[in-house]
């Protein structure tokens, strides 16, 4: 039996009336990813659409119930999804220096059985994609992390976390924006600002950028 | 122009929200109730995306420095002119020199105050809404404080258009708290008996309720499968994170998260919530989209009838 194409997979549910979410797989994927931000583009477009957020595999699409119904933008989606997604663009590619000294670094290594260099380095080496951006102003959901550094969140967040600190969790990674609370585990620190209140777009990452972390003293 | 005599206790400009920078992480934001917010401006003869005074649990006291109109609608803080009791939902013109200021709640969480122009404020990302986490928008990113004035956006008009009213059957039923809402995309980890609680039991509103959402106190909702990849959510949302305490996202939710989303409150029954404090008493009422796009239908044509 020939395998199912994947991109027939698209499911939607409903967030209310005048909002869906389009579900293209359930896994951490990149090419999933890349499509769910195509889709996001492509419905961006529509006269019926007034907003459309990539997540890491969906689309969350606000709509104008006066202009299409949850069936009619369905069918819409289901069509867009099974279309061959354009060629993506490599994102653009920020080089973000990190001060290896996070609170949390010494426990990260001590539990992971990995020197600290080797955690750092293990840290510094992949290129991360931006899956999505989100949750706070300008924070990006960055990965996937080398499978040697996973880890479940802490079992007690932070309940503040200090603005610019570099977190791993689960095969994630990211850099916090703003002061909040925060889970993650903190192994480092940028100066580099991630939120951005006087330009638009207010975030330096976008869905679909590079990332590379490097070493410093500071 | 109001000056600002007493701020209230929480006082904020808003409008219609930022939708443009959620991609960014950036909460929408804009009035809670959207309804009362609409009306308030459609009465002092705004378009209904004009800035308005969103104030919290009690007034403020303001000043005319000039004649002008204006309108209060939500919350019923018991508005005064002049130390007389002076009209809900209705424009009320005040001379320069009259006094608006109110004697103390009397339902509700939240009034919207609407100055005909339209309140002016700090325009970031393509909207007045003030967002206080992020110091952005709105009387300089904060709540209003006494010697502040409140300025018009537009031309100042000689207004016409005192006594304009909206009749209690026009507005949103906000005695019943029993909020319709549509099953999520999560609605299959909660087994038939999680399904009952969620939409038959008494939640209440707990203290950790703000503009960016209630935290509910009620039956525990035990949810089946694994975690979730982080998507981005829309207000309204239910979403049940480990614990099973379910929190209702509102305006200034945060823009993505992972936990599973049970129901939606229909976009009809938000200014309902919206008026919501602590301590008060919720249901969810399984709804249809259908009834949903009923109930938006008749509260936009209640709207509508105050734009002739």
């Amino acid at each position: 039996m020939p395998a199912p194409r994947s991109t027939a997979k698209v499911r939607t549910y409903p967030l209310g009336e005048a909002a869906l979410l389009a579900e293209l797989g359930t896994r951490l994927d990149t090419a999933l990813n890349t499509r769910a931000i195509a889709l996001a583009t492509a419905l961006k477009k529509r006269r019926d659409v007034r907003q459309a957020v990539a997540g890491y595999a969906t689309v969350t699409v606000h709509f104008d119930p006066d202009q299409t119904s949850h069936e009619a933008l369905t069918a819409a989606i289901r069509r867009l999804a099974s279309k061959r997604p354009p060629m993506a663009e490599p994102g653009r590619l920020h080089r973000i220096p990190v001060v290896y000294d996070g609170p949390d670094l010494e426990a990260v290594s001590a539990v992971l059985g990995l020197e600290v260099a080797k955690v750092v380095e293990l840290h510094t080496r992949p290129i991360y994609r931006v899956f999505c951006v989100g949750f706070v102003p300008g924070w990006g959901y960055l990965g996937p992390l080398p499978e040697e550094l996973e880890l479940p969140r802490r079992h007690v967040p932070r309940t503040k976390v200090p603005g610019g600190s570099v977190a791993i969790a689960g095969r994630q990674t990211g850099i916090y924006p703003l002061p909040t609370p925060g889970g993650w585990h903190l192994i480092g620190r940028t100066s580099v600002k991630l939120f951005l209140p006087d330009s638009d777009p207010p975030s330096l990452f976008r869905a679909g950028d590079r990332v590379k972390f490097f070493a410093t003293s500071g | 122009m109001l000056r600002v005599e007493k701020p209230g206790l929480f006082t904020t400009i808003q409008d219609l929200g930022r939708p443009n920078a959620i991609a960014s992480g950036v909460p929408a934001g804009g009035a809670m109730d959207r309804f009362a917010h609409r009306a308030a401006n459609l009465l002092a003869g705004n378009d209904e995306g004009a800035a308005t005074l969103e104030c919290t649990l009690n007034g403020p006291e303001l000043v005319a420095m000039r004649p002008c109109v204006v309108a209060i609608a939500g919350a019923d803080f018991d508005p005064h002119v002049n130390g007389r009791p002076s009209p809900m939902w209705t424009s009320v013109f005040l001379s320069e020199g009259d006094v608006l200021s109110f004697a103390g709640r009397r339902w509700g969480a939240r009034a919207y105050i609407a100055l005909t122009g339209g309140v002016s404020g700090d325009r970031w990302l393509g909207s007045m809404s003030t967002n206080l986490l992020l110091a952005q928008g709105g009387m300089h990113g904060r709540r209003l404080k006494a010697g502040d004035v409140i300025s018009v956006a537009g031309l100042e008009r000689v207004p016409a258009i005192s006594g304009r009213h909206l009749a209690e059957h026009d507005r949103p039923d906000y005695a019943g708290h029993a909020l319709p809402a549509i099953a999520g995309p999560h609605i299959r980890r909660l087994d038939a008996e999680g399904r009952k609680a969620l939409f038959g039991s008494a939640y209440q509103v707990s203290r950790d309720a703000d503009r960016m959402g209630y935290r509910l106190d009620g039956p525990v909702l035990e949810l089946s499968g694994d975690e979730l990849l982080s998507f981005a959510l829309v207000p309204g949302v239910v979403q049940v994170p480990r614990g099973g305490q379910p929190i209702l996202l509102m305006a200034d939710h945060g823009t993505a998260g992972g936990y599973p989303v049970v129901a939606t409150v229909t976009g009809a029954a938000m200014p309902v919530a919206a008026q919501l404090m602590p301590g008060d008493e919720l249901t969810f009422a399984e709804a249809t989209i259908e009834e949903a796009l009923r109930m938006r239908a008749a509260q936009r044509a209640a709207l509508d009838s105050l734009r002739s």
